[in-house]
């Protein structure tokens, strides 16, 4: 059982449940008759790709993409005298003199004065960004789109497709 | 009924297709897959470029803002004026609506019973106390986005929404004395200028549009990198701006269709 | 990454989606679908993508589900499906 979580469930699970959150949400925007869960189906299918997105981004035992590296002539000093991390974060913030006095030396010399961080402990920033704003942009369009709802209400009276489409085809007959 | 048939059969093969496709995709949580390595034998993947060099290059620990307002400037800048255009349909779409002669008008009155109600005494006190604190939270979340989880869209957010809580808590109106329409429109406008204000000026200097890196003797920082820094706090100022403007606005027009009158 | 919250936190997504979708009253239907955003808003968190939660809470959770309400109350509460 431990064997089948680990080796069939978990390396692909949050990819079924994007594909199937996906197909609720594409069912919903065909098959829905009330326009407004036709724009819930939509916002479900938003959604899904977000998740697929993030989902792509995630790194086994990774941190937050939220680091600040501490400088190296420091935390050496820190490690030698067997001193916790405490002392090393008293060692970070003296830094912003200490590159005061680093900057008329070269930026060679500064680009060099940290630790390098290992990539692999960092969850990846980049799709956490392009889906940042993908969310505030979609709750943008939902507006515009619920607006055209409104619109509709008005001009027809409902929001079920099948009311609206037989007031179209019965006006063409009309003429 | 028949088109709901043909929809379960497009859904389903579309789904079919996609959870074919999965097998071939990298088991989650791997360190090493394409989008976070990049490919073997390749160049390495640019995400890999932005959580080791960021904090050397704009002093942000925080590698989503930096890369949000400075490496993927123009994304970001182009995502603000949609909202913004956004933000202008709503008001196109809904003001056409209010002011043609509406026979639901009447509809609303009914609806506006709770106006003056008492019911209402407790709700408003509430959430009067409580917008001054959301206020300065997203203040808060703009200011110190470099170095927690926020920036200028996550703080635009919730100062749109405590607007929508005092418009939703006492009335339309109570929130429009605060933030009137004229003004909020304003607001989103000059938002978007800030933004394009940085890019414009960098410009002026000699750099490209968005190279922040240029603007460190107008800033009086040390070093190009805190003028990265500075400048992308500003950046996010704008974005803020327009962003609770447009979020207000769009809520505005939406309850009242379009009037401005007689809200939820 | 914790597979265990990961699991149960997809889980309930899938269902509140297919509740917000199959509820005949278009105001509840609304309320499900915040719901279901904080729901997703749990996910990014737990999966590391904490602006991205953040922004989720505040947009998806907040503001959508109040204009969806809004404009239920300008049109019409009952849906035939």
């Amino acid at each position: 059982m431990e064997q089948l979580v680990e080796q069939i469930l978990e390396p692909h699970f949050n990819f079924w449940i994007y594909v199937i959150l996906m197909m609720i949400g594409l069912w919903a925007v065909i098959a829905k008759n009330n326009l407004i869960k036709k724009l819930i189906g939509l916002s479900i299918f938003q959604t899904a790709i977000i998740l697929f997105y993030v989902s792509l981004g995630v790194k086994e035992d990774a941190n937050i993409p939220i680091k600040k590296p501490t400088p190296i002539e420091y935390s050496e000093r820190a490690y030698d005298s067997e001193a916790d991390t405490r002392s090393a974060y008293a060692a970070a913030e003296k830094t912003p003199a200490d590159e005061n006095a680093d900057s008329k030396a070269g930026d060679s010399q500064k680009k060099k004065a940290y630790e390098k961080i290992n990539p692999d402990k960092i969850a990846n920033p980049l799709p956490h960004v392009l889906m940042l704003t993908a969310i505030v942009v979609g709750v943008a369009t939902l507006g515009v789109a619920l607006a055209i709802a409104q619109m509709i209400f008005k001009e027809f009276g409902t929001l079920e497709e099948d009311e609206v489409l037989k007031v179209i085809k019965g006006g063409e007959q009309d003429d | 009924m028949l088109s709901k048939v043909f929809a379960t059969i497009a859904v389903v093969i579309t789904g079919g297709l996609l959870l074919y496709g999965v097998y071939d995709f990298p088991s989650f949580g791997d360190p090493n897959s394409p989008p976070n390595a990049g490919v073997e034998g390749g160049a390495d993947s640019v995400s890999q470029y932005f959580i080791t060099q960021t904090y050397n290059d704009s002093k942000v620990p925080n590698i989503v803002t930096a890369v949000l307002a400075d490496y993927r400037g123009y994304d970001t800048m182009f995502e603000t004026v949609v909202v913004f255009a956004a933000g202008i349909a709503i008001f196109c779409i809904m003001r056409s609506l209010g002011n043609a002669n509406d026979p639901a008008r009447e509809k609303d009155e009914i609806h506006s019973f709770t106006h003056g109600d008492h019911n209402r005494i407790i709700i408003g006190t509430t959430c009067r106390i409580v917008v001054p604190i959301v206020q300065i939270f997203a203040l808060y979340v703009i200011a110190h986005g470099h170095y927690s989880p926020g920036g200028g869209f996550q703080g635009g957010v919730l100062l749109g929404a405590s607007f929508i809580l005092l418009a939703l808590s006492s009335d339309l109106n109570a929130a429009l004395k605060r933030l009137s329409e004229k003004n909020y429109f304003a607001l989103a406008a000059i938002g978007v200028l800030i933004y394009a204000g940085f890019g414009l000026v960098a410009q002026f200097l000699g750099a490209n549009f968005l190279e922040y890196g240029v603007l460190q003797p107008i800033l009086f920082t040390d070093g190009p990198e805190m003028a990265r820094s500075h400048s992308m706090l500003g950046v996010e100022i704008g974005v803020a701006f327009t962003v609770m403007a447009i979020m207000f606005s769009i809520y505005a027009n939406l309850s009242t269709r379009g009037t401005l009158k007689n809200g939820l | 990454m914790i597979f265990t919250f990961d699991f149960i936190i997809l889980i309930f997504m899938v269902v509140a989606a297919i509740i917000a979708l199959n509820v005949k009253d278009l105001l509840s239907a609304s309320m499900i679908f915040g719901i279901y955003g904080f729901l997703i808003c749990l996910l990014w968190a737990e999966m590391g993508a904490v602006d991205v939660a953040f922004t989720e809470a505040a947009v998806g959770a907040g503001v959508s589900a109040v204009l969806f309400i809004a404009t239920v109350f300008n049109t019409n509460r009952k849906s035939s499906d």
